[in-house]
């Protein structure tokens, strides 16, 4: 059985106007870290309040550890753990009060699951008197886990957690889901940021409500057929255009400091000839060479060739 | 119910960590308690008045006196000329023009009737009513004098004389009447606005959204946020009771439990309204101005300010679907007539029965919404 199944999802805004996700199926494994990657309006966060009863689909099935997300929609509320987007806890109340009031809710105590939260709450026990509202980005989204975590959830939504927090606490929350993993929770993250990519088991990578491609990154990133260069020089902006225009060149884009791009002919001759061409050009500190591949080069990739 | 009881802790603890919110809560209301009734006055007292007598002889002198000893009257200026104190209504300086014409006295003596001209500024109209129904009894008894004792020769006097007491408010005292009904209009604000804006709270900054994926059921969560401000509606109540006796000396003629029993079916349905609100409300912009609106209505056509049976049919009905007009009703009824549950029943259906309907109606649509 799989911990999350989602199958032919559809779901419309506004009657029908608006298309958030079309025909989505997807599948995560028990104990897997999966991440939705995709960019915002890619129809991640409907997925997810899909999935946590929220909202109801169009058509489609969908189901959480084997529970239909309609039908027994209470057995789910009951066993899942979910973290919007927006911080959505009590400003007004405690870290503690927040944590206790979410801990009888789920009629359990703070105490019968603290070997679960231990590792995050110790961070922000110090400010245990302190209002949520009060806390830093960082202690929020470690208080927002704590709360979702409480009731030992078999399944957690995290509804890109990452967004909006320094690099930073970012890392550190990656590693906090890592060291979840241990317990064996279901986890579903999303993100923007396709860096964070690689810290999951397995990924979708996802546009416009449909999914691009499915597996996990490291096939993905080995799945990128033919070679991929990097270039740079003292004049970034011209260099871009003059390889746009360049009938050799199948695609390039900015990527920080670097340009990626792909030719047509993988050969080292060809190569050699556009650096030749663009020294020509007046390039000064030109730098052209091979690349490894990532997930954002794959992303890329696939959106051109939608 | 150990549910419930942890939302209800909650609700209080962000209620009572909110300093501004129990202001408003407690604090302007027994403010507007205090403050308001003073305003809310019938009784009009410093009506200007000028005189055009162009007779000045005994009569219309003692006339002029009499007039201003009445206590309503200030007589501002006192001319012959009629051009001249027209002017003063026209500047808006005088409320009531009277003219005594010429040979006034003469006449009266000889013909043993007169006319003189009144003329009322309807820019406010109330005071235009009330002024000139107060000139016209001060003159009625003035003529009254004069014919018992000059044109009578002090013989009995003709006609009827009229006696009359204000029962249950035998002094006419307006706070009397007044208070009570300002009570209501309190905690109906306090009640149906506090209750619509908390709950669209939630839904605006988003704190539903991690509510309805944990196993709280929507009646806990209705009821977590309707209890509370039940209430606290009942202490604002008790609190303005309390404030009504110490500072108008109004001490309930009638039981104090009838009241409570009327005013505890009455929150549920004010509470129902502020909830069914705040399920047509994404935000709290939008639920204040839904409240505004309704409030407003409420209030000023509710007998408050102004007797029902005098507004137009249409009005009329409006105001008897307003559960304002009821519970003013009763409280007059119970606070100063001493009224019992057998004159207040059908009041208390009334209620009872939009309590039912508003709150059944926004059940059903805070299900649809969510």
């Amino acid at each position: 059985m799989s911990a999350v199944e989602l199958e032919h999802i559809v779901k419309t805004y506004q009657d029908g106007g608006v298309t958030a996700v079309k025909d989505f199926s997807l599948k995560v494994n028990e104990g897997e870290l999966f991440g939705l990657i995709g960019p915002d309006g890619a129809g991640k966060t409907t997925i997810f309040r899909i999935l946590t009863t929220l909202i109801l689909a169009d058509s489609g099935r969908a189901s959480v550890n084997g529970y239909d997300v309609v039908e027994d929609y209470n057995e789910i509320r009951k066993r899942v753990g979910y973290m919007p987007g927006r911080f959505s806890l009590y400003q007004d109340l405690t870290v503690a009060e927040n944590l206790h009031f979410f801990a009888t809710v789920f009629k359990t105590t703070i105490e019968e699951n603290y070997d679960m939260i231990r590792d995050i709450y110790e961070q922000i026990e110090p400010f245990k008197d302190r209002r949520a509202g009060k806390l830093s980005g960082g202690m929020k989204q470690k208080l927002a886990l704590c709360c979702a975590l409480i009731h030992k959830p078999e399944v957690l939504f995290l509804d890109e957690p990452t967004t909006g927090v320094d690099a930073v606490s970012r890392k550190e929350f990656w590693q906090m889901l890592d060291q979840l993993k241990k317990h064996g929770i279901t986890m579903l993250v999303s993100t923007p940021y396709m860096d964070e990519a690689v810290r999951c088991d397995r990924i979708a990578l996802m546009q416009q409500g449909s999914i691009l491609a499915m597996d996990s990154p490291e096939q993905l990133v080995r799945s990128f057929s033919g070679k991929l260069y990097q270039a740079k020089s003292e004049q970034k902006h011209r260099l871009l255009k003059d390889l746009r225009k360049h009938p050799q060149v199948v695609d390039t884009y900015s990527f920080g400091e670097y340009l990626h791009l792909r030719t047509s002919n993988d050969s080292k001759e060809v190569l050699e000839a556009l650096k030749q061409e663009l020294l020509v050009q007046g390039h000064e500190q030109l730098v052209m060479e091979e690349c490894a591949p990532t997930i954002e080069d794959c992303f890329i990739r696939l959106l051109n060739q939608e | 119910m150990k549910t419930l009881r942890i939302i209800l802790k909650k609700e209080f603890r962000q209620i009572f960590r909110n300093s501004l919110l129990l202001k408003v809560i407690f604090v302007a209301p027994l403010l507007q308690l205090i403050v308001l009734p003073w305003a809310a006055n019938y009784e009009i007292k410093n009506i200007s008045l000028v005189v055009v007598d162009t007779d000045r002889s005994g009569f219309s002198r003692e006339l002029v006196s009499k007039i201003s000893a009445s206590g309503y009257f200030v007589v501002k200026e006192n001319t012959s000329s009629y051009e001249q104190a027209m002017a003063f209504v026209e500047r808006d300086e005088a409320d009531i023009l009277l003219q005594i014409p010429t040979g006034f006295e003469k006449k009266m003596v000889r013909e043993s009737h007169q006319k003189l001209l009144m003329v009322a500024n309807a820019i406010n109209g109330t005071k235009a009513i009330v002024g000139s129904a107060y000139l016209g009894s001060v003159i009625r008894d003035y003529n009254g004098k004069l014919r018992t004792e000059w044109l009578n020769g002090g013989g009995p006097a003709g006609g009827i004389e009229i006696t009359s007491s204000n029962w249950f408010n035998p002094a006419m005292n307006y706070q009397v009447f007044m208070v009570p009904g300002i009570l209501v209009m309190l905690v109906t604000m306090v009640g149906g606005m506090m209750s619509a804006l908390n709950i669209v709270k939630e839904k605006e900054i988003g704190t539903i959204e991690q509510i309805n994926v944990t196993p709280i059921r929507k009646y806990q969560f209705i009821l977590g946020k309707l209890i509370p401000f039940w209430i606290i509606g009942m202490l604002v109540f008790s609190i303005g009771l309390l404030i009504s006796r110490i500072l108008y000396g109004i001490i309930p003629e009638g039981n104090l439990l009838l009241l409570y029993a009327f005013l505890a079916v009455y929150l549920i349905a004010v509470l129902g309204f502020g909830l069914l609100v705040s399920t047509y409300s994404e935000t709290q912009q939008q639920a204040i101005s839904i409240i505004f609106f309704f409030l407003m209505v409420f209030n000023l056509m509710s007998g408050l300010f102004t007797p029902i049976e005098s507004m137009p049919e249409w009005a009329q009905w409006i105001a008897r679907i307003n559960p304002l007009t009821y519970f003013i009703d009763v409280m007059r009824m119970v606070v100063l007539k001493g009224s019992g549950l057998r004159d207040v029943w059908s009041h208390l259906a009334v209620i009872g029965g939009m309590a039912v309907f508003v709150n059944f109606w926004a059940v059903l649509n805070y299900r649809k919404t969510s």
